[in-house]
């Protein structure tokens, strides 16, 4: 809507305001729900590395490159000093 | 005396408080700089540290800090008259709760944006931390219990609310799923949102819904407070977005509508203060105004729960620090002029004097009862609205604040437990969290008096205990402005005047409970004392450890 001139500026302000308004008090629990989210697929992911029977291992597996770089944030919010696996280590 | 006048001048030093007192405490006591690198920069991260406009920054944080206390605690406190009630609101916005608010936000933006309860353990030491978390679990539980006896109160006393306070879940339900799931645009929701609930309660004027006199062995009262209780154990269940979002959203917009209603009412109506100045026939039984005037109304004069707001979520995002002085100091305004207005209600709503003394026939009578009645009033001769719609609107307003409180206030209640558990030792789950924190809530709302009618009772205590929060906010202030070498006496001098009246206050309110047999409340009062009186002594040795010259390592730029 910007650059159509004054009325339509003022609305997405005003717009731009109200969504500030709405959002801000609940980023950070979103923030959250979608960390536990990706913990869990993390999980997911690397269950058979862990000594997890997964059924789609076969199909997680070409994830992991992706995901190695999540991997030392991961095991320590999950309360683990060090890597868990011996042929990943971050730190 | 006009309430017009009442009005323009409770107003009119307010806005001068904030035009001249805070640009005092801006530019010699917080000294703020607009060059500061404020955490919502320093840190900034998309999620909790945000650098946001300052309007919007203070729409959150009026709306996270107006509930429904600013309304219950002046429609108590105005027994003893209308002049006590308006001096404390309008001198304690002016120089307790804006020069808190607004210091609390500035010692959390010169902290890395860190929350009171960590300054607490950082400035005064970790005892004083701990005390902190065993304050706010009180704070809690209290006004949770305080709450849903409000709005059981409420749902009896204005029954024609049932239908637009229930059906407000509705509304809020249907605009999480506006938003999240349909997309339509916030503006085009907020607009139809506001519409239906107003809607609702034009229907609920007409339809007032009575619960029986006995469901299951319990009277009309008691029934809604454990319906709301479960109600607020759901609620607090649900992921955010699907209602605590929404709900939080459409009563903040409530909020601004009210209040704007409410003082254009009082502008064309120009109704007569009946009630007296100072009362000088108030209720056999009626406490002392003094102390108790001064925990009474918390929020609206100073409030500790303020702190927590500004040093929790508002300090991560304030764009400049000057900023503060706007969104503080003004925020403690938007708090007072609440305040204001519900005294205006509760002593000009009503035809004569002997109308009001029916309604205040005891300490704890009247109360929002009075506020919804009195702003009625107010609201049909102003508006020339239909006679009791004045009434549905302002008992649904009152009653979303305070279920909204309720709500937030049972979801931390359960993460203290959880915290609380995983100390222990054990795993609480978050269904068991939720049913330790409600039986919590329960047995203190039904524990201090039968059918929950007593639940007013707390009130006071509440107030003491906010007071008492507030008090441990303005040591930290005073600790940090006094190891800056900077004059201390703008806060230290509240913190004597809080500290003195609460502990005068808390000594009565413990007589009390005692001669009463209260053994609940004694207990809380006793461990309320405790921790006040370890507060002052803290407090007493943090000032003066920093006048011999400790680090100002917490300050640098």
């Amino acid at each position: 809507m910007p650059g159509r001139g004054d009325g339509d500026d003022w609305l997405a302000r005003l717009q731009a305001g109200l969504t500030e308004f709405y959002v801000a008090p609940y980023r950070r629990t979103f923030a959250r729900a979608r960390r536990e989210e990706e913990d869990l697929f993390m999980l997911l992911v690397f269950a058979e590395t862990l000594g997890v029977p997964n059924p789609a291992a076969w199909y997680t597996m070409e994830l992991m490159p992706v995901l190695y770089e999540h991997f030392h944030d991961w095991h320590r919010r999950m309360g683990m000093e060090h890597s868990p696996l011996d042929h990943l280590k971050c730190c | 005396m006009n309430s017009v006048v009442l009005m323009v001048v409770g107003l009119g030093m307010m806005a001068a408080g904030y035009l001249f007192y805070s640009r005092f405490i801006a530019e010699r006591i917080y000294r703020l700089d607009p060059d500061f690198r404020t955490p919502a920069h320093e840190f900034r991260d998309g999620v909790d540290y945000v650098p946001t406009n300052r309007f919007v920054l203070w729409g959150h944080h009026f709306t996270s800090v107006a509930g429904a206390a600013p309304i219950v605690g002046p429609a108590i406190a105005v027994i003893w008259g209308w002049g006590p009630a308006v001096a404390w609101v309008v001198l304690g916005t002016i120089f307790f709760a804006g020069v808190h608010d607004f210091g609390a936000l500035w010692a959390s933006v010169r902290n890395k944006g860190k929350s009171i309860g960590t300054l607490t353990g950082n400035i005064i030491g970790a005892r004083a931390r701990n005390l902190f978390l065993v304050v706010i679990f009180l704070l809690l539980l209290m006004v949770n219990a305080a709450f849903a006896v409000v709005i059981a109160n409420l749902l009896v006393s204005t029954p024609t609310s049932v239908i637009p306070v229930w059906g407000a879940i509705l509304v809020a339900l249907v605009i999480g799923q506006m938003i999240y799931r349909w997309k339509i645009s916030l503006l085009v929701t907020s607009v139809i949102g506001v519409v239906v609930l107003y809607l609702l309660i034009w229907i609920g004027n007409s339809y007032p819904i009575v619960l029986p006199d006995n469901v299951l062995g319990l009277g009309p009262r008691a029934t809604w407070i454990v319906l709301l209780f479960a109600y607020a154990g759901i609620a607090s269940l649900l992921p955010v977005w699907v209602l605590l979002q929404p709900r939080d959203y459409i009563n903040g917009l409530q909020l601004f509508l009210g209040l704007g209603l409410m003082y254009l009412a009082v502008l064309i109506a120009r109704p007569e203060v009946v009630a007296p100045m100072v009362n000088h026939d108030v209720p056999a039984g009626t406490p002392s105004m003094l102390p108790l005037l001064f925990v009474t109304i918390a929020c609206g004069a100073i409030s500790g729960f303020h702190g927590l707001v500004s040093s929790g979520t508002t300090s991560k995002q304030l764009d400049k620090e000057t900023d503060a002085r706007f969104v503080g100091y003004f925020g403690a305004f938007g708090e007072g002029s609440l305040a204001l207005a519900a005294i205006i209600a509760c002593t000009a709503g009503f035809a004569t004097l002997v109308d009001w003394q029916a309604v205040y026939t005891a300490f704890g009578q009247g109360g929002v009862t009075a506020f919804v009645r009195g702003g009625d009033a107010i609201l049909v001769a102003g508006l020339g609205i239909p006679a009791d719609l004045g009434a549905t609107m302002l008992a649904t307003m009152a009653i979303l604040f305070a279920a909204t409180t309720m709500d937030t206030g049972l979801r931390l209640q359960r993460f203290v437990v959880q915290e609380v558990g995983e100390l222990a030792g054990i795993k609480v789950n978050t269904l068991f969290g939720t049913v330790i924190a409600l039986a919590a809530c329960l047995a203190l709302a039904f524990g201090a008096g039968q059918d929950g009618a007593g639940g007013m009772v707390i009130w006071p205590l509440f107030g003491t205990t906010n007071q008492l929060l507030a008090g441990l906010t303005l040591s930290i202030i005073s600790v940090m402005l006094i190891r800056l070498g900077r004059p201390a006496w703008f806060t230290a001098i509240p913190l004597a005047f809080l500290l003195t009246m609460t502990l005068w206050a808390l000594q009565g309110q413990i007589m009390r409970f005692y001669n009463t047999s209260n053994w609940l409340l004694f207990t809380m009062s006793i461990l309320i004392l405790v921790a006040a009186l370890w507060v002052a002594v803290e407090a007493i040795i943090a000032m003066g450890r920093g006048r011999k010259g400790a680090p100002v390592a917490s300050t640098s730029h």
